[in-house]
């Protein structure tokens, strides 16, 4: 079953990619692009290809599920799989709403992305500890993981605005963010290549380190370590001689994979950049040409209305009632729960601005992508660096 | 102040931008702008009519939505600063310690700053009930006018006030068959279709503009409920130990209730586990089930001072993490436990030979005072310190009543020695006060229990956060699943003209409007927000 299992999610992903390309080539077809036209033979297969990829990942999703006993969203590697997936599944309703292929050639890549993060982690099933053993939590960590996802939604109809909105004649601070936002796209493509690069070389070098107690410890770096630990003393033969060695109360080995994410990011961008000779947003351009800014700003603005009931309802209510009963409060401050509280004001705030501010378009627009990032931090950095009771960050 | 009697013959409340009735521009001001400002259909809000007195600059702070914005903006990255270091509640030594020790310089300032208890500051409180002021003010200042003003509108409107919608379109060739249809097709969608001279007003999902209004009203009693929390014996949280075995009374339940605790059960996943095999050798040891079994009594009768309770059996349950016990609107959770020392054995032993003359077993809890071996053998407790510690005298005391580190003074009497030969034993220490022993205590053995830890919670505000918690999610999918549109047919000039109307989602309105129109030679009407762009976009 566990077999099984993974041969989907990889069947899913591979449809994913080849999807991405025919959303590619709808564009290209010139006609069927903004509102009310017909979607063209190239955008009917891409959109036939991701319902199939998501057929598949759901059948990834129900037999892990039988294999493992317990809903798989239990573990990193588990609950951002399930994100991107849902990132397919919002995508897909939202395209029966717009109809317009464009919104794939931005959202499959996401999620794309997202399930490429999601396999760098320990793919092993997990046993549950007993606070998660509740079927509040596996309510909770979907609903909230489909919320989000609609959310996300608005992030790629945004990036689709701000391409088309921003004057790439001139560099300008709206250029520059806008490139920042792409880099770190590519920034995380650079992660996956560099541990899987390493991970296929089997690379492993161990240090003795002295942590912040004055305590001697062991750590294992799976990467070179340019950022070694506190007093490391390299165990392995012909291992990698850290660059700098980290005082005692910053994780050398995370920091490390962060710096080697972060070459590997610059050197494909600057690959991009050396073959497409301007910026991405900008070789983007042409793919946006024939859609309309009030369209997308409109679908942007949709998602986010109907992703915000789904997000409260999964990261805040379901959250607390499954917090009421494991640890018989339903709220504790918990960082994980706080960054919950911070995606949902600030979208309540996206929603106020919008509604009496006026805040739509180009504006609105930007407020999308930061709430992207927003929602990408508590997925990424609250589980992994700022550690707490809902962390997965021990598998 | 006066109110505005419109040329339609309305009288509108002083400050209405727009007729309530007709929709003409009352406030001349507005007359140069293009389209038309329809949030809250232009009505009297008091914030925007008064501002003389230091109650209406109140109002107006709290009811404006950039100040609400920005108390949310505020609280938000307020919020931020709280996740970068652990709060107090999560540390398990004293802040002051703490902070400094962990993270250095930064941590004393995030300490001294007062950021350990930032949710719990004063400051962050003030926060949080300012929004709850807003909230209330600023839905009191729209919510009452937009009713009116809604439940005013006429169906015939004024000239400026159609031209001026954002999606707005006139016909010079239309047939009555023609307006037939569309009223056909309108109430196939639903629409609630008015009449009124051979105008037509269609509109639907008005309800859909309270949403906001009654979101507001659920978040509101949910800040409601978190005030209750100061009320006392409205929350109760309790930590409860119960060693196995016994039974402790429930703190807070008016002596009420008991609990024994029968066993408490550790379990870990097996490690030959097929399923799990991978993670385990990665993870090592992962606990499967914290459980206690235990058995919850009443007290019967009245209670009398220094006489046992007299006590019912109420149920057996086996309380595990996430599966609380509950009753009577109380649940006991299983929190934590730890094992603790319960009885350690002796063998009185005679040095110099190593012959054993008979074993002492010590209750830590409830020690004997003399152990009879029999053949004239026999030790006596002379003194016992549960929790050992010398004392600043330099004497030997204990710290607390439970056996976390027993200490006893034992005399042993034997038959040699009739006087008996005192000996002080501690963990991995005998001293022998009095000179050279013949015979000592040797160590046998220790025996050990567990100890449950159990929260006690009552919360009685629970109902209020749920209630709260379900209004606002009844608002939030009034107001944003659906939206509020309107369709103008009338008849100006000789024309027909169409103007149409939603609070969001004007795709959707268009969409709709294209269908309602279809089989008619009724043209689209223009989106006049979007040729002003198309305009701005070929300049
Ligand atoms: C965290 C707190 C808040 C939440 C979650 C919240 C939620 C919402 C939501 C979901 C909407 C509907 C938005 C839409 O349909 O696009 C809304 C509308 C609104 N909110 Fe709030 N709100 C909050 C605080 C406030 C505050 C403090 C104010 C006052 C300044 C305020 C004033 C308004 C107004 C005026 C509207 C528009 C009402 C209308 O369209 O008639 N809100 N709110």
């Amino acid at each position: 079953m566990a077999a099984l299992s993974s041969n989907l999610l990889f069947v899913a992903f591979i449809l994913y990619l080849i999807a991405t390309l025919f959303f590619g080539g709808s564009i290209k077809e010139k006609k069927g692009l903004s509102e009310k036209k017909e979607t063209n033979k190239w955008g009917k297969i891409a959109v036939f290809l991701t319902i199939v990829g998501f057929v598949s990942q759901l059948g990834y999703f129900i037999t892990r599920w039988i294999a493992a006993g317990h809903a798989p969203v239990s573990n990193m590697f588990e609950f951002t799989t399930f994100f991107g997936m849902a990132l397919v599944g919002a995508f897909i309703v939202i395209y029966f709403i717009y109809r317009t292929t464009l919104l794939g050639l931005f959202t499959m890549p996401v999620a794309i992305l997202v399930i490429a993060y999601a396999s760098m982690f320990p793919r092993d099933i997990t046993p549950l500890i007993p606070a998660l053993q509740s079927y509040w939590l596996h309510i909770h960590v979907t609903t909230a993981a489909i919320g989000e996802a609609i959310l996300a939604i608005s992030f790629a109809a945004g990036l689709i605005y701000l391409v088309k909105a921003i004057d790439q004649t001139k560099s300008s601070k709206r250029t520059f963010w806008l490139e920042a936002v792409m880099f770190s796209l590519v920034t995380v493509l650079g992660f996956v290549a560099v541990s899987s690069i390493f991970s296929g070389m089997g690379y492993h070098e161990k240090f003795n380190w002295v942590d912040k107690h004055d305590n001697e410890a062991v750590v294992e770096y799976t990467m070179p370590a340019i950022a070694g630990p506190h007093e490391g003393e390299l165990l392995t033969k012909d291992g990698f001689k850290p660059f700098v060695e980290m005082p005692a109360i910053v994780n050398a080995k995370k920091l490390n994979t962060v710096i080697w994410s972060l070459i590997g990011g610059i050197i494909l961008y600057g690959l991009i950049r050396l073959i497409i000779r301007k910026r991405i947003s900008a070789a983007l351009k042409p793919l946006v040409k024939n859609i309309n800014l009030d369209f997308v700003d409109e679908i942007s603005y949709r998602s986010v209305l109907i992703g915000f009931p789904v997000f409260t309802l999964g990261a805040l209510i379901f959250a607390m009632i499954w917090a009421q009963m494991a640890w018989s409060r339903f709220w504790g401050w918990d960082p994980k729960e706080v960054w919950a509280l911070i995606t949902w004001l600030f979208y309540a705030a996206f929603m106020h601005l919008r509604l009496s501010k006026g805040w739509h378009g180009e504006k609105s627009a930007w407020l999308a992508v930061i709430g992207f990032v927003i929602i990408m931090f508590n997925l990424v950095a609250v589980n992994l660096i700022i550690a707490g009771l809902h962390s997965y960050a021990g598998s | 102040m006066n109110d505005v009697k419109c040329e339609c013959g309305h009288v509108n409340p002083h400050g209405t931008v727009l007729c309530e009735a007709c929709g003409k521009v009352l406030d001349e001001t507005d007359n140069r702008k293009e389209l038309l400002d329809m949030r809250y259909e232009g009505s009297a809000r008091r914030s925007q009519t008064y501002n003389k007195t230091i109650i209406d600059k109140i109002w107006n702070f709290f009811s404006s939505v950039k100040v609400g914005v920005w108390l949310i903006i505020i609280t938000l990255i307020a919020s931020i600063l709280g996740t970068i270091l652990p709060q107090e509640m999560y540390i398990n030594l004293p802040p002051d310690v703490y902070y400094e020790q962990e993270y250095g310089w930064f941590g004393k300032l995030y300490y001294q700053l007062g950021f350990h208890d930032l949710y719990g500051s004063w400051w962050y409180l003030l926060l949080i009930a300012m929004i709850g002021i807003s909230l209330v003010i600023c839905s009191l200042d729209r919510v009452v006018p937009l009713y009116k003003a809604l439940k005013a509108q006429r169906v015939t409107r004024h000239e400026g006030f159609l031209k001026r919608q954002r999606v707005f379109g006139a016909n010079s060739e239309a047939e009555q068959t023609d307006l037939e249809t569309v009223k056909k097709h309108l109430q196939a969608k639903r629409y609630h279709v008015r009449e009124e001279n051979g105008d037509i007003l269609a509109e639907k999902n008005r309800f859909s503009r309270w949403g906001p209004y009654v979101n507001h009203i659920g978040l509101i009693i949910f800040l409601f409920g978190g005030m209750l929390r100061f009320i006392p014996g409205f929350y109760v949280n309790e930590d409860l130990w119960v060693r196995e075995g016994e039974t402790a009374l429930v703190p807070e339940t008016n002596e009420q209730y008991y609990i024994k605790n029968n066993q408490f059960i550790l379990e870990h996943y097996d490690k030959n586990n097929k399923t799990f095999e991978k993670a385990l050798n990665r993870a090592g040891e992962v606990v499967k089930n914290y459980q206690s079994n235990v058995v919850l009594y009443q007290r019967e009768g009245e209670k009398i001072p220094g006489e046992k309770p007299k006590l019912k059996k109420l149920e057996e349950y086996k309380i595990r993490v996430n599966q609380p016990l509950s009753f009577n609107g109380y649940s006991v959770f299983q929190s934590s436990f730890k094992t603790e020392f319960k009885a350690m054995t002796f063998a009185l032993t005679n040095k110099s030979t190593n012959q054993a003359f008979g074993e002492v077993k010590v209750d830590l809890t409830n020690p004997q005072e003399k152990y009879d071996l029999g053949n004239g053998y026999s030790v006596e407790l002379l003194n016992y310190f549960p929790d050992f510690e010398f004392d600043d005298n330099g004497e030997p005391s204990t710290k607390s009543r439970v056996p976390n580190n027993p200490a006893f003074i034992f005399r042993m009497n034997t038959p040699d020695k009739p006087k008996g030969e005192t000996s002080f034993v501690a963990i991995r220490q005998t001293i022998e006060p009095f000179g050279n022993n013949t015979y000592k205590l040797a160590f046998k053995g220790i025996e050990t229990k567990n100890v449950s830890g159990f929260i006690v919670r009552k919360d009685s505000s629970l109902w209020v956060f749920i209630i709260g918690g379900i209004i606002f999610m009844i608002g939030v999918i009034q107001g944003a699943y659906w939206n509020h549109r309107r369709i103008w047919v009338q008849r100006k000039n000789g024309q027909v003209w169409i103007a149409a109307h939603t609070n969001k989602n004007w795709y959707g309105l268009k969409r709709e409007l294209e269908a309602i129109l279809a089989g008619t030679k009724l043209t689209m009407p223009d989106d006049q927000l979007q040729r002003d762009k198309e305009v701005k976009e070929v300049v």
